[in-house]
């Protein structure tokens, strides 16, 4: 065995190396051109006072927009998700319920968002939806009326007061558009359970609820990470596309910073390798979350 | 003697075609009953009916003194003195032995921890595995699932255990240790349905044969007398097939 595996793994590492090595040459020869051809003069230093930058007053250092911009993505990103999946539970369960008027609910959600570009329902929500729904939420209001200490935690949660609305409308954009993915993927994750465990379940006196609860639903999540892994990654991208409607996350304060000053290139490879590192963590991470559902699943 | 189960002129259909046509049976309390006939003849469809897996569409069916109806809080409590062994054991594959065993004590009963896992012990040690209790049931040998998947039901204390093709599943060295455990609840007094091929079985065990083909109780008669003097033809038939290898 061991000795019919050793030259495999070598056969690998060789491709590997020519993969590796073909791989730095492209970038490397790039990067050779990008510096005679275009002769351009690279500004990298710049992006660390937009990161961040010293307070007069405070005699301190503050973040500066991306840094703002970067901590307005995670918010978005965090909280979009955990309403995402919530959404995306409630409706995924609904799709497979055998009510009529649940299925036919979840079914007018999922439909009409996945019909539709992204950037047309961020423009469709926000005009007709956010300018009107999130006012009547009272806000602009609550920030006003509220302790310093309730407004400390909102801060903490949601950026700065005077972003609230804004910041909520993105959210609330995000996970409308994901949630439908996220049902779609649940429901699928659910149907993909043998039926013989809800008959198990019901056969041992579990109501309905109850089968889902304990029987089928700790089944499903195990089989929906991988699908669930590339939608919040999807989620993290799609991110960016809230920019179009002045959410002030990353990419909105990177376009700023971009016109003013006019480095267009360093900024936008900057914020590209940002974006990387997040979803390639998330990635990881999800990685290491499934083998370990694996691993309990074979005890 | 204390009537459990009581179907009456029921009726069953798929489509259009008629899975259980004018069934009637009878089982008291303390019986146990062995259902047998060719595949298709609506044996399965017959007991899952009797805990409502499949409702059926004319007839009535009482268990323990409770007609079965489209009340869903009613047929919950009714399940929970109806025990289900399933052909493919359907063990619930992300819990552990005891997890599997415990979760509708605690969860339809509201037994706390301690004591589920008590009764759980118990009955492993009444299917002779008590040593699997932390094992998922993956690392199972097929008669041990099955085993599992009848101590699970007996955890909910039932007053009858269904058995739908409980052998049917294992391996031919597997068999012999699912039936022992069968037995030993026979001879406790459980009142059993078993849908089985297992003509070993019905002669040991059984007080009672029901023959089912396409859908009709074709002949039911005490055990003894349904091996030596079957009255129809087609039960001859049936006999001869699986009875001469």
């Amino acid at each position: 065995m061991t000795a019919r595996k050793k030259p495999k793994s070598g056969v690998t590492r060789a491709v590997d190396t020519i993969v590796i090595a073909s791989a730095i040459f492209l970038v490397g020869y790039v990067i050779y051109k990008v510096d005679t051809v275009m002769i351009y003069n690279w500004h990298w230093g710049f992006l660390w006072e937009y990161i961040l930058r010293w307070d007069e007053e405070q005699q301190a250092y503050a973040p500066n927009l991306l840094l703002k911009g970067l901590a307005t993505t995670f918010r978005l990103v965090i909280w979009s998700m955990l309403l995402a999946s919530i959404i995306g539970i409630v409706m995924g369960i609904m799709r497979t319920s055998s009510r009529i008027f649940f299925r036919t609910v979840s079914r007018l959600y999922v439909e009409f968002i996945r019909n539709m570009p992204p950037v047309v329902f961020i423009f469709v929500f926000f005009f007709f939806l956010s300018s009107q729904f999130v006012p009547l939420l009272g806000i602009d209001e609550l920030s006003v009326n509220a302790s310093p200490k309730t407004i400390a935690l909102l801060e903490i949660l949601l950026g700065p007061p005077e972003l609230f609305a804004n910041v909520i409308s993105g959210i609330l954009c995000l996970a409308l558009f994901e949630g439908a993915y996220i049902t779609e993927i649940i429901r699928a994750g659910i149907q993909s359970i043998d039926k013989g465990q809800t008959e198990a379940g019901q056969s041992i006196g579990l109501t309905r609820f109850q089968t889902l609860r304990w029987v089928i639903f700790p089944q499903a999540v195990q089989k929906v990470i991988p699908p669930l892994t590339g939608q919040f990654i999807t989620l993290i991208k799609d991110s960016s596309i809230v920019s179009l409607i002045s959410i002030q996350e990353l990419t909105f304060l990177a376009q700023e910073v971009a016109y003013s000053t006019q480095y267009v290139f360093e900024i936008w490879l900057f914020v590209a390798a940002v974006y990387f590192c997040i979803c390639y963590s998330l990635a990881l991470l999800f990685g290491k979350l499934e083998k370990r559902s694996q691993r309990i699943y074979q005890g | 003697m204390e009537q459990m189960i009581l179907l009456k002129h029921v009726f069953k259909y798929f489509g259009e075609f008629r899975a259980l046509n004018d069934v009637s049976l009878e089982v008291a309390a303390g019986e146990r009953v062995v259902v047998c006939g060719p595949s298709g003849s609506g044996k399965s469809t017959m007991i899952r009916c009797i805990n409502r897996l499949e409702e059926h569409d004319d007839g009535e069916i009482w268990v323990n003194g409770n007609q079965l109806t489209e009340d869903v809080k009613k047929l919950t409590e009714i399940r929970k003195d109806v025990g289900m062994v399933f052909q493919q054991f359907n063990l619930f594959p992300h819990l552990s032995v005891v997890d599997n065993l415990t979760l509708a004590p605690m969860r339809a009963r509201g037994l706390s921890k301690s004591d589920a896992t008590d009764l759980a012990m118990t009955y492993l040690n009444r299917v002779h595995i008590p040593e699997q209790a932390a094992k998922y049931p993956g690392q199972l040998s097929g008669g041990q699932q099955q085993r599992v998947a009848i101590a699970r039901s007996l955890c909910m204390q039932p007053k009858i255990m269904l058995f739908d093709e409980p052998t049917s599943a294992l391996d031919p060295e597997m068999i012999k240790e699912v039936l022992d455990v069968m037995i030993e609840l026979a001879e406790d007094g459980m009142t059993m349905i078993v849908v089985t091929h297992e003509m070993g079985f019905a002669k040991k065990a059984a007080n009672k044969v029901v023959f089912m083909d396409q859908g009709e109780v074709v002949e039911s008669a005490p055990t003894e007398q349904f091996f030596s003097q079957p009255e129809s033809d087609r039960t001859k038939l049936f006999l001869s097939q699986i009875l001469t290898h």
